[in-house]
């Protein structure tokens, strides 16, 4: 597959888009186990919510 | 389990982390063939292979705007229903739809360069994405300003529904004036002027970049639910302690 004389913006556009939705993924994740975290800390420390249920528990 | 159900934080937080997996492997495989087909389309006779740069373009200029547009309905649930999943919608799309207007506006560009022979014109098309851009991040900045997130999601959702005027703007922008942006080929009366060796690779990727943003949109407001009851037991924390 030859991409002609425009390689580079063609292969500048594709690894951009990668690169960000890559970012965008790994950024929610981490920030999902950054909650969950703080969810455990909160748990330990005894913590309960008006509910009765465990702050750990997200369902 | 109906449509009202979810408006229970705690039934979207089980349905979400059910329905996660799934759509993340659907999104992944759509990727893959998209980016295949994208790969295997031909050359165009003008553009050259330049074209590819259409495949990714494309479906993060619609993002851009469709983004935007749910964040308005959003915005209506905050201030008619006052509905806390509403605000929750909003403040979980913003950077998600930032990110995709950026991709919109900076493979645009990369697209420019050798069509166009600049990589910037100031043209209605042009401008009007870059504002959408900027009232996406002065979003971003309203919800990190405000400590406190119902007093933020008013004025958020206000800040949205202004903000919605520029979607005809955008779309329209290039019928209503002179533009260096070609005008629809897609979406416009008559059907696409699009081959079907490009219309259906940018189809693909069309959708798998709609349910990739979904995708991310679930699994943001599921860390965002998350975020505000880490910040109401910290509050009962501290009044516990305080008492």
């Amino acid at each position: 597959m030859s991409l002609g004389p425009y390689t580079s913006f063609i292969v500048t556009s594709y690894a951009l888009v990668g690169a960000v939705v890559l970012i965008l993924i790994f950024s929610i994740a981490i920030d999902y186990r950054r909650q969950k975290e703080r969810l455990r800390e909160l748990d330990a420390s005894g913590v309960i919510r008006r509910s009765g249920r465990s702050a750990a528990d997200i369902q | 389990m109906t449509l009202i159900d979810l408006a229970n934080p705690t039934r979207f937080l089980t349905l979400t982390t059910r329905l996660l997996p799934w759509l993340a492997a659907v999104t992944a495989a759509l990727l893959l063939i998209g980016l295949y087909q994208s790969a295997m389309a031909p050359d165009d006779y003008q553009q050259g292979a330049t074209v590819k740069i259409m495949f990714i373009h494309v479906p993060n200029a619609w993002l851009s705007m469709f983004v935007w547009g749910v964040m308005s309905l959003a915005a209506l649930g905050t201030l008619v229903w006052r509905h806390p999943l509403a605000d929750v919608a909003a403040k979980a799309a913003a950077p998600i739809g930032a990110a995709f207007t950026f991709l919109a506006l900076v493979t645009g560009s990369l697209w420019g360069r050798p069509m166009w022979g600049t990589y910037w014109e100031w043209d209605a098309r042009l401008t009007s994405v870059l504002i959408l851009f900027l009232m996406y991040l002065g979003l971003i900045a309203l919800w990190r300003a405000v400590e406190d997130p119902s007093r933020a999601a008013r004025a958020a959702a206000i800040l949205t529904l202004v903000g919605a005027i520029n979607l005809p703007i955008i779309k329209f922008s290039v019928d209503w004036w002179n533009t260096l942006h070609q005008p629809a080929s897609v979406m416009r009366m008559g059907g696409s002027s699009l081959d079907r060796a490009f219309l259906i690779p940018l189809l693909v990727m069309a959708v798998a970049f709609s349910l990739l943003f979904v995708t991310l949109h679930l699994a943001a407001m599921r860390n965002e639910i998350l975020r505000r009851r880490v910040r109401s037991l910290q509050m009962m924390q501290a009044s516990q302690r305080a008492a």
